[in-house]
């Protein structure tokens, strides 16, 4: 069966209903530029989806040495055939003119063009001089989470143990640091629990704060397809706004901003109080659950009703829900990981698992998810503020081990404290003890909150700033050297998503002009720099992606991230595969954790722990007396009130998100016409009542006003939860008159410019979400409606008030169900 | 005066002195943002033991002064908050950020110590609601010196060898 559909209007496609312990069925998706057909594809080769976390793997159709389309692959085990809206779509947007092919260096005040020698010349000489006159300190990186695995790595080893500086982050920081802390908090290291298998096993699935239908589009079509197939699973949705997942809900709990941990702890009260705990399992496998059950003890659903302002009825009933699911599947986003108390109320989550015994077997899981594609590879390679293979900075012998791996001696290794933070960095930076900073496939002009104050830092001019993109993006337009990036698909590299799974994505078409691959960047600087090893030899020694994939199986050998069973060889041409893979397990790892916690012995785990309240660090002492033998471990949190609370000036709260059509700031999503056009501009949503008591209407121009500063979109009226705003972040200035920032013809766009600079003091994540802020109407709608879709969250709450989001016949995309996989003519360049 | 009224009027002093401490570096320091957030939910910490020490006092006939005595006026706040605005791209308020680190990890082991002795002067007196004080209160105060002992260890590297 194929049939063509709008997957701009139908964003998750048709469904193809199955039923619980069933496997969920293929359906192949395929969108191909217009005047190309399946036949007329010379080459399909093999990639998967940089554009979310899900990992959905797909072929990139090739004509003529350029791309012309894409298809899913329906031999993986994440997608089985099936793309989101943004992998149907995205594509497009590498073969946009306004791709950087040029190196670019500031002279005189101007970015103007240049060869790479002039560009890395200029960045290798400041380099040099910084060492001399200011130290290793003097230098930051900070990275993405839309590299290659190979290339983070790359970057851990040079930055590390080539310039020797604790300065390595990624925006990750931004999207992931929370489940990565809350993991190590709970199990002693980092690594996913769970699989996305677990969907289709489940009986309940609890999403807290992750609104899946926009952040893993295709994760919702598995869920969609169990909730129309027998034996469907009942869900329970935290958020705040009406998502999809919230519309299908058996409870959904809309709390206020801030107050996630109050709301947990209700629930771990209540499945404490109705003795729904797995005692058997708690005892041999956690620490802490005395402690953890005092805690909780006063937590009463009528208690957290006020704080939370959700009916305790209604905490009651999803209590029941978690109490009585006989296998219960959890995931967490950023709902959870950008609001108050974040790694705190994450490891409720945890903890929830653990006492009702639901870990390692099918349907029993948790996620705790993130956002980007390839932050799974930051945390694993030490570019995220941990170092490589989740060694424990504070342990010697872990370093030492390290070390031994790059054959450097130990002090080599910055491990006098903890790997800094991006937030930390902007603040070294700020202050001027920074000096350096290269920034690498991110743009923190528009994704860091307190914009005016993020572009007072990067516009200094004692801070030399290098931008790695494929765009001049706002942040670029602030470097001194700008260098044109190669991205994915012109490329060879992998990369692994949110539930461990490993993915080839090879070279398809080259890149523009002189555009190089990050790796190739990477390994030119260190090679110009002339790091070196312990016996003079070359630090770094491999020169491509597939040599540099084999140094990290070695570094990664023995750790709970173990690839040395994969190979660039093994993941072409099947499914993707999940870590750890070696000779225990060749075909990877569906589940940790079935039998007993693995890695949270104190001679193993990746941390000793922090506070969750204070992020104060634990020392090996603390931790070998709490957890001598290596259990999971139980930790509780009291709820603290947010930082910032409305007020008469600020009399919303505001909270801000990504929408199913863009990724990021748009460097690519606002480049492909289909996306760009289902969503084209920012909006403010706000609740009826809200609207109406200050007189506005669905497309009124408002402001939304925090301490920090102002934005301007137009008004959707949608179901969001009373009192509280909703601004999507991913509109910036380079696609208006602004440029980079706001200016005199330009008002503020970005969503960051009214966030708050406050971060979680465990994971230090930024706090995106719990921002106070004013509303007001600069100039009626007339009639014209917001540029928010109506196929998500941002739906009016009155429907058929705004013409529906329609792609048309540009959105059709083909889905063939049944029908055997074209698995011909699957190459490499 | 017992041995017990002395402790709990050098503790509800010291735990007042703390939370007027932590709020004035949560200002003088509001460019530095992790401190000035923590700083400010630690203060609630030392403001909640003022008071429950007042209420114990009070069981024990001793009054211990107004607890929500607030020294931090307005205007002293604002000029605190004001002169961190100013010097942001200064690396010199990173050697004054050690320094009142350092003190706020000082006052805290001063309490510390003091709630130390409150428990064994409760064990030896079999008072359990003192020692019920005790042991809720301390462990707080024992993390709010493991966080200035974290921030000082984070921050010096940098601070240190950057002037």
């Amino acid at each position: 069966m194929v049939a063509p559909v709008d997957r701009i209007a139908l964003p998750w496609g048709s469904r193809t209903p199955y039923g619980r312990h069933e496997s969920w069925p293929e359906r192949q998706d395929t969108c191909l530029r217009e005047g190309v057909d399946p036949d007329t594809v010379q080459r399909w080769v093999q990639a998967a989806s940089i554009l979310h976390s899900d990992g959905d793997a797909m072929d990139i159709a090739v004509v003529d040495g350029r791309m012309a389309g894409v298809r899913g692959r329906t031999q993986d085990r994440v997608n089985r055939g099936r793309l989101g809206p943004k992998d149907l779509f995205g594509w497009q947007a590498n073969a946009s003119p306004d791709r950087l092919t040029r190196p670019l260096v500031r002279r005189d005040g101007q970015l103007v063009e240049c060869d790479w020698a002039t560009a890395m010349d200029r960045i290798v000489t400041r380099s040099r001089e910084l060492l001399r006159e200011r130290g290793p300190g003097s230098i930051g990186f900070y990275t993405s989470g839309q590299l290659f695995l190979e290339e983070y790595y790359t970057l851990a080893v040079l930055a590390r143990a080539g310039i020797g500086t604790n300065h390595l982050d990624g925006n990750t920081r931004l999207c992931t640091s929370t489940a990565a802390e809350a993991l190590k908090e709970s199990f002693g290291c980092d690594g996913q629990p769970g699989t996305y298998d677990d969907i289709d096993h489940a009986d309940v699935i609890a999403l807290f704060g992750h609104n899946l239908a926009e952040t893993q589009p295709v994760q919702w079509m598995r869920l969609l397809d169990r909730l129309e197939g027998g034996d469907p699973p009942r869900l329970l949705c935290v958020d705040p706004r009406p998502t999809r997942p919230a519309r299908r809900a058996t409870v959904h709990l809309a709390p206020r901003l801030g107050t996630n941990v109050a709301l947990f702890n209700a629930l771990l009260h209540e499945i404490i109080r109705t003795d729904r705990v797995d005692h058997d399992y708690v005892a041999a496998h956690t620490v802490g659950f005395e402690e953890l059950a005092s805690r909780v003890k006063d937590c009463t659903p009528r208690w957290a009703a006020d704080i939370c302002d959700v009916p305790a009825a209604r905490i009651g009933e999803a209590a029941e829900l978690l109490g009585a699911a006989d296998r219960l599947l959890s995931t967490v986003l950023q709902g959870v990981y950008q609001s108050h108390q974040a790694t705190a109320a994450a490891v409720q989550i945890n903890n929830l698992h653990l006492i009702r015994g639901m870990l390692g077997r099918p349907g029993a899981g948790v996620l705790q998810m993130n956002g980007q594609p390839t932050a799974q590879n930051t945390r694993e390679c030490g570019a995220n503020g941990d170092l490589p293979g989740f060694r424990n900075w504070q342990n010697d012998d872990h370093v030492a081990d390290l070390a031994r791996v790059w054959n450097v001696d130990p002090e080599t290794i910055p491990h006098y404290a903890p790997p800094t933070h991006a937030m930390q960095m902007f603040r070294y930076a700020e202050q001027g003890s920074i000096r350096m900073l290269w920034i690498s496939g991110t743009n923190p002009a528009v994704s860091l909150p307190e914009l005016s104050r993020i572009r007072s830092v990067l516009a200094q001019d004692r801070l030399f700033v290098v931008a790695q993109d494929l765009f001049l993006t706002e942040t670029a337009q602030l470097a001194d050297v700008v260098l044109p990036a190669a991205t994915w698909g012109e490329k060879t590299g992998t990369f692994t998503n949110a539930d461990r799974t490993v993915h080839l994505s090879d070279k398809a078409v080259d890149p523009p002009g002189e555009a190089r691959p990050d790796l190739d960047i990477f390994l030119d600087y260190a090679a110009r720099m002339d790091f070196r090893d312990k016996d003079g030899g070359p630090l770094i020694s491999w020169h491509d992606p597939e040599s540099a994939f084999e140094a990290w199986k070695r570094c990664s050998a023995g750790r709970p991230c173990d690839y040395t069973g994969l190979s660039h060889g093994k993941l072409r041409g099947g499914s993707g595969i999940q870590w750890p893979c070696n000779e225990r397990a060749p075909e990877g790892t569906d589940r940790l954790y079935t039998d007993g916690i693995g890695w949270a012995h104190p001679d193993v785990c990746e941390t000793y722990g922090k506070d969750l309240v204070t992020g104060a660090a634990d020392d090996v002492v603390e931790y070998r007396s709490l957890n001598p033998d290596g259990k999971a471990m139980l930790k509780a949190a009291a709820y603290l009130p947010p930082h910032e609370t409305p007020h008469e000036e600020y009399p919303f709260q505001l909270t801000t998100g990504r929408t199913l059509y863009h990724f990021h700031t748009r460097t690519k999503t606002g480049r492909a016409p289909q996306l760009n056009e289902a969503a084209p501009d920012v909006w403010v949503e706000a609740s009826p009542s809200d609207a109406s008591a200050l007189g506005l209407d669905e497309g009124d121009l408002v402001e939304v006003a925090t301490p920090r500063g102002a934005l301007r979109g137009r008004l959707r009226v949608t179901d969001i939860r009373p009192g509280l705003l909703f601004v999507p972040f991913h509109y910036g200035y380079w696609d208006t008159g602004g440029g980079h920032a706001p200016d005199g013809g330009t008002p503020g766009r970005a969503a960051n410019e009214t966030t708050v600079t406050d971060w979680d003091p465990a994971s230090k994540q930024p706090l995106y979400k719990t921002a106070a802020a004013a509303l007001r109407r600069v100039e009626r709608g007339d009639g014209r409606p917001a540029p928010a879709p109506t196929t998500t969250a941002s739906a009016p709450s009155r429907a058929g008030t705004v013409p529906d989001t329609v792609g048309g016949p540009s959105a059709l995309v083909t889905e063939s169900v049944g029908a055997p996989p074209d698995r011909r003519k699957e190459q490499p360049e | 005066m017992n041995g017990v009224t002395l402790v709990l009027r050098a503790l509800h002093h010291g735990e007042k002195h703390l939370a007027k401490e932590l709020t004035a570096v949560a200002e003088r320091h509001r460019t530095e943002h992790e401190v000035h957030h923590v700083a400010t939910d630690l203060a609630r910490w030392s403001h909640t033991h003022v008071q429950r020490l007042a209420d114990t006092g009070r069981d024990h006939g001793v009054h211990l002064g107004d607890p929500s005595g607030d020294d931090s006026a307005g205007v002293l706040s604002t000029l605190r908050e004001k002169t961190a605005e100013a010097v942001v791209h200064r690396p010199e308020p990173g050697l004054l950020l050690l320094r009142d680190l350092r003190k706020l990890h000082l006052d805290a082991a001063g309490n510390s110590l003091y709630w130390e002795m409150l428990a064994q002067a409760a064990q030896a007196t079999r008072d359990t609601g003192l020692l019920a004080l005790a042991s809720e209160c301390h462990p707080e105060t024992l993390r709010q010196m493991r966080w200035t002992n974290t921030m000082i260890k984070n921050l010096s590297p940098q601070v240190l060898t950057s002037l």
